[in-house]
Formats: structure tokens, sequence, C-alpha cells
């Protein structure tokens, strides 16, 4: 083998400058060319640690191997073998802390750019005439219900009719995806990509029912007698607040009101859309995570003068991407580390006007591991603002949990269910991503559903529980 | 895709509609309100549930026209679609036998305590309403009132019919006359149920409000619907839409329902300057 390029080959980007003011896609993705001469890094190691890092199990090896000889479109039908959402996770999968962060070539060089590549071949084969679509098992007669058609509910949609069972998913807003579609703005996830994706779940054969909220147009009993097994995949819709002073005033919006507002009712286009969204000056984002960032980025675009990001540790701690921390500050975003709100001031009419903040230290670990941060005290200083996004996390959404009698819910409101199988206390009913395990990640949500699906399947041939 | 079987006006610029959406017909209950969309680029509008008819898959809700949302949805006529029609959320009104309740509506409100009315005189309850309208020409559903309760009161701000003053005035009266009362409901605008709020509390009257804040998914997602109830944080789309009248901060949801009048007067000028003053589209071509 030729000696190995050790940089990897770069992904040409919008100019931070220029895409700070649209919405469209930051990185413009690899050229055929590009492409072969990444996957050509590709050591094929015989035992690959890549493929542990990925919790859907994606055979990374065969696919880059294929892109390296060109041979894109048996690249993609192994890709399917395991994950109908390629291009979304070839986008906002956190690779260098999974697949890549495993990579053999890591260790001294860069890594191979395995997301990149999965971006590159779902995107090539949207180009082409016909897409590859799933083998699938012959019928078997049985029916499953997946409630939400996020990344998990999307990853057991596809997996079940690959087994053969039939599909319904029910997803309460009126467009599918989820967080996929409410959730990550368009500059890093496209809605048409979601889109294409998801109709990839339609066309292997999953009906689609929006506008249909499960827990109040029907409940989850209902659904049992309809169908042999149902999915729970509801996510992690209910904003958390800080529950300091101020935080209802005029201008401090949770994250996904604010991210909702401008993604899936394209405030962005007001007036051309219906839906309003106050387009601040001066916006502060509370918080350290992903959500945090796409959030800061969207006040951005809505033409902030000064996008700030609030985080109470340092920049170590923070739990974004780093190339979403990157991307964010090539584009200009202001980080105050180490400071923490505790109380919003807001004019006579309710406007908040300014953010009082503390400055902090950091102690011993906490409990996630991080360092605590302390407030240092007298170091109380405001910092003024038009509007606030609150991005600090999310909890269960309770709806089912509150229509399911027999449903066992943890503490904070997640559903109960068994980590190896997805199963629940109630017999038939499955659950994954976000509405067991907490606010995580697309991925996480996957590897969930995949599980969960597999469960579904020897349950449904069984009907052990 | 929801259609419209029926339209009426019911007072100028209060529009009434029934519509074919039998899973939502199945499942509402009085309280309970539903999410529509009229088109692509529209909002999510929450509007409670006026009626239902179970067996047949009808719906009824009943609209004031005040921005462009709104307006656009009155352009509709039966026959039209509405691209999503999402429900029943939010709780359901708790009805039992209270022995006397005062079912309290202001203005469009009136659609709104309709079904709760109904429910409550059907669990066996004595049911005093009192309606109050700013003028003789803006009152409504008289007649459907009326069958629910044994006693019907109706005020006019300007005293064009029934009694003059509010509904505040007529519900103090009923307190004064020595009527006992063992629960209030009250919908309406927010000062209204506010003053009715405020009235019963000395008297330790325990008073129901609905409370009508900013929505967008109205399924517990977003949060914008956060409103105060004794201190705490509450999200009137899960934890609602009713809640205790003494506990709620009236004051914040009135705040809290201006952030986007600048937008919603600059949507509805671009609206009236392209089609809506001349009812140009006819119903749905262009502004669909």
């Amino acid at each position: 083998m030729a000696k190995v390029n050790p940089k990897r080959t770069p992904m040409r980007e919008q100019n931070p400058k220029v895409r700070a003011h649209n919405f469209d896609e930051v990185p413009y993705g690899y050229t055929p060319e590009e492409a072969i001469a990444e996957a050509q890094r590709c050591l094929q190691c015989r035992k690959p640690s890549c493929v542990k890092g990925c919790p859907v199990e994606v055979d990374i090896p065969g696919f880059v191997g294929r892109i390296a000889e060109g041979a894109f479109l048996e690249a993609m039908k192994i890709m399917k073998r395991t994950n109908v959402l390629p291009a979304i996770c070839g986008r906002v999968c956190p690779q260098e802390t999974q697949c890549e962060g495993e990579c053999v070539l890591g260790k001294k060089m860069e890594p191979v750019a395995i997301g990149n590549l999965e971006r590159f071949i779902a995107d090539w084969e949207a180009e082409q005439k016909e897409c590859v679509m799933c083998e699938k098992l012959p019928p078997t007669g049985k029916k499953v219900a997946v409630v939400g058609s996020g990344p998990a509910g999307l990853t057991v949609a596809g997996d079940c009719l690959k087994l053969g069972h039939e599909v319904v998913i029910f997803e309460a807003l009126h467009k599918p995806g989820g967080v996929l579609v409410y959730g990550i703005p368009e500059f890093r996830l496209p809605k048409a990509i979601v889109q294409r994706e998801v109709q990839f779940v339609c066309d292997t054969g999953a009906r689609l029912v929006l506008d249909y909220v499960v827990g109040k147009t029907r409940t989850v009993d209902e659904l049992l007698a309809d169908f042999d097994a149902v999915f729970i995949g509801t996510g992690a819709g209910r904003p958390w607040f800080m529950g300091i002073p101020g935080e209802n005033a005029l201008g401090v919006y949770s994250a996904n009101e604010y991210l909702t507002r401008s993604n899936l009712m394209k405030a962005y286009r007001f007036p051309e859309y219906d839906t309003p969204i106050v387009r601040g000056r001066q916006v502060a984002t509370i918080g350290g995570g992903n959500v945090a960032m796409d959030s800061a980025r969207t006040a951005l675009r809505l033409g902030a003068e000064r996008s700030m990001v609030i985080y109470r540790r340092s920049r170590e701690e923070m739990p974004a991407r780093a190339a979403e921390v990157h991307h964010a500050e090539e584009e200009g975003i202001e980080f105050h580390f180490l400071t923490n709100p505790v109380r919003y001031v807001t004019d006579e009419e309710g406007w908040v006007r300014a953010v009082e903040c503390l400055r902090m230290e950091l102690g011993e670990p906490d409990a996630s591991g991080r360092r605590r941060p302390v407030p240092v005290e007298g170091s109380e200083h405001r910092i003024p603002v038009d509007t606030v996004v609150v991005a600090i996390g999310n909890g269960p959404n309770p709806l089912i949990p509150q229509t399911t009698p027999g449903l066992e819910v943890a503490k904070r409101g997640t559903i109960v269910a068994d980590p190896l199988t997805g199963r629940t206390s109630k017999r038939g009913v499955f659950a994954g991503g976000d509405i067991v395990i907490g606010a995580a990640t697309v991925i996480l949500a996957m590897g969930a559903g995949r599980i969960a699906a597999k469960s579904i399947d020897d349950y449904l041939k069984t009907g052990i529980w | 895709m929801t259609t419209i079987l029926k339209k009426e006006i019911v007072a100028p610029g209060i529009k009434r509609f029934e519509l074919s959406a039998p899973d939502v017909a199945r499942k509402a209950r009085p309280g309970q309100f539903v999410v529509l969309r009229v088109n692509e680029q529209g909002e999510r509008i929450p509007l409670t549930v006026a009626d239902l008819r179970p067996d047949d898959g009808v719906v009824v809700i009943v609209f004031q026209e005040v921005g462009k949302s709104t307006r656009l949805l009155g352009t509709l006529e039966p026959g039209d679609t509405i691209l999503d029609f999402i429900g029943p959320l939010g709780r359901a009104s708790e009805i039992e036998k209270f022995g006397t309740v005062v079912c309290v509506a202001g203005g469009v409100g009136t659609p709104e305590i309709y079904p709760v009315a109904r429910a409550l005189k059907q669990a066996g309850n004595h049911v005093i309403s009192i309606l109050g309208f700013r003028s003789i020409g803006l009152r409504m559903m008289e007649q459907e009132m009326t069958a629910v309760s044994d006693e019907l009161i109706v005020t006019t701000d300007d005293g064009s019919y029934g009694t003059r003053g509010f509904v505040t005035d007529a519900l103090r009266a009923v307190i004064e006359r020595g009527t006992k009362i063992d629960r209030v409901f009250a919908v309406g605008p927010v000062i209204m149920m506010k003053m009715v709020s405020k009235l019963t509390e000395p008297y330790r009257i325990a008073t129901v409000v609905s409370l009508n804040p900013i929505m967008l998914d109205a399924t517990g997602m977003c949060g914008v619907c956060r409103v105060e109830v004794g201190g705490e944080t509450k999200l009137a789309c899960v934890d609602g839409p009713e809640f205790d009248g003494h506990k709620v901060d009236f004051d914040l949801l009135m705040k809290r329902l201006k952030v986007y009048l600048p937008e919603e007067k600059r949507s509805l000028e671009l609206f009236e300057a392209e089609c809506g003053r001349s009812g140009c589209c006819g119903g749905t071509t262009r502004c669909q």
C-alpha cells in the first residue's frame, strides 16, 4: 500500500462572513475525486475498531473500501443494511467521539473522515435516478405502531419493514423527522435531506400519519388493540429552565421554541411564512451543547449584531461538538465561559434588557465527571441583551406517560425500558431514544431503535415477553 | 387535510365552522382545544373546541378574526380544506356535581364555555350563566346557552341589550343576593378573567379560568405558553389550559400576549394590501 496521507481531505465550506447571514448549508460535501482520495486513506483493518465505536454498527471498512474503488452503488448497499439515514448521520453524528475516535490512523495522524464519506455516498445516491432499496423479508402479517418520527422511530420503522412487518408511524407535528426538522437548523441539516430519508422509509413500506398525538388523539392502549407491538420514541420535548427571576420575561425563549419557530415554521422567512420570531440585536444563548450552538448561530442569521454564548463551565467541559464550536467561532459568536446567569432584568413592559451573571470557578468534579462550577462572590455583572435563548436541556415529553396506565416511568419522567431489548413494563410496548435516556444524540437514538427493532421481531415471532 | 362542512357568521368578525375530523370528535372533551394550520406558510393556531358531534365526526370551532391567520381562515368556504388539524389537546375540564356553578363568558369566550356549561348541567349542577358582550350586535349563542342553563344573564357594556355593565357586575349581584356558589368557570379576555377571579377571591369561591397564551406546538415541547400559577411556571398546553384563577399571574400573561404585536400588525397590513380588503381571493386560491 502506498504511503498514507497523514492529513484528511478537507471539505470545502461557505465563507464564514457570508454564511453568518444565510441559512444555506455550511459544508459543500466531497466531489467523487475527493471522496475516493479520502477513502483510500483507510487501512481496511481486519479487526475494525471504528465499527465498535458506531452505535448502529455500520460496516465502515466495507462501505469505505467500495468508495475507494469508485464503486459508489455497492458502498450504498452496504450502508443501507444497517443505516437508513446516512445523509443525516453523515452530517450530525459526533463522529470524533465514535467511529473516527476509534480509527487506528487517528493514533498518529488524522483519522479517516468517515462522517464526510457517509455524507458523500448518501448525497451521491440522491443524485442518481434510482435509489438502492432495502431487501425485505416476506410479510409476517404483524403490525407495528411507531410513535414519533424522529431518529429512533425512523430506525425502528426501517428495521421492522426489512424484517417483513407492517409499520405505521404516528407523528404529532405536521412534518416528520422530530428533532431533525424542528431542532436542527437548515445550515447544519437541510430539511430537504430529512425529507428524502423519511421518504425512503415510506418507500420501503411505512405508512406515515401526521398531526396525530398519541396519548391524546389515541392512547397507547387503544393502539394495542390494532397493533401487535408499539414502539414509543417521542423524544425529550419539554424544555428545562433554570428557575431564576425574570425567566418568563418577554424575549426569553426556550431553545425549542426559538429553533421550532425558525426551522419547522420557517420564521426566518417571515412575513412570507406567517410565524414570527423576535429578531434580537443582542442575543444571549445560555448553555454549552449543540443546541446552544445552533441557537446562537441562528440568532446571527436572524440579524443579531452580537450573539453570545454564556456557559457556566470552561471551554473544555462544553458538551457541543468541537466542529460546531469551531464553526460558531468562525462566524463571530462571542463566548462567555465560567459565567452563570442569576436573573434577568426587564423594562417596564416586561421585555428582557439585561442578564445578570456571576463569574464562576471550577471546583472538584461532580456526578457528571465534569468540574463543578462554583460562584465567585461579589462577581455580579450585567450583560445587556434584548433576546435570550435558554438551551440548558430538555426533559421527556409527558403526554404518553400521563395517559398510559401500567407504563413504568422513572423519577425524571423518562420511560423505563430494558437497555438490551427496549422492552417496557407493559407487554407489547417498547421504547427508546431520548424518552428513555433523556436528551442525547441522534445516533444514540438510532442505536436504541436498532436494538428495539430486533427485540420487537423476537417478540412478534415467539410471543414471549 | 380537514374539510369544512359548514360555515356561519355568528357576529361581525366572528365565524363558526363545522369540520370533518372524526378522530378528534371521538376523543375531545369540554375544555380541550385543537391546533390548526391553514396552509404551508400558515401559523399553528390554537382554538378551543366549541362543540362536537362524535357520531357524525364533526368538530365545531368558533373564532374571532383578529390577525392575518384568523382572517385567512375566515375566507375559507364549505368544501375547502385546512392543511393540518390536531387534537384534542390540553386537559379536559374537571366536571362533577359541585352544586351551583356560575359560567361566565365574555365575547368569543361564549362558544368556548358552552360545552363546559352543558357538561356541568348534565352532571346535575344548578347552572347560572353570565354572558357579556360589548353591544347588542355582538351577542351570540344565547339560545344554546339558555338550553343548558337554569338561569341566564346577558350584559352589554353599552346597555344596548340585557343588563348594562360588565360580567363582573352581574356576578357581584348574584353573589350579593345570597346565592351560594360552589364554583365559577370563566372564559374570555384575560382582563375579564382577572377581574372575575379578583371578585370571587374574598368570597373564597373556587374559580377556574381557561388561559389563552401564545402557543406553538401545543404538545409541551416549546414552552412559549408558560404561565405562572401560584408562583410556579406551568405550561398551559399540557398542564392546562384551565387553572385556579386565584393563583394565576394575569399581568404576566397579558404582557406575554404582546410579544409579537408588531409582527402581527405587519402581517395583517400585508394581507389587507394584497387581498383582504376586496375579498379578491374568493375563498382559497390566491391566499393559499
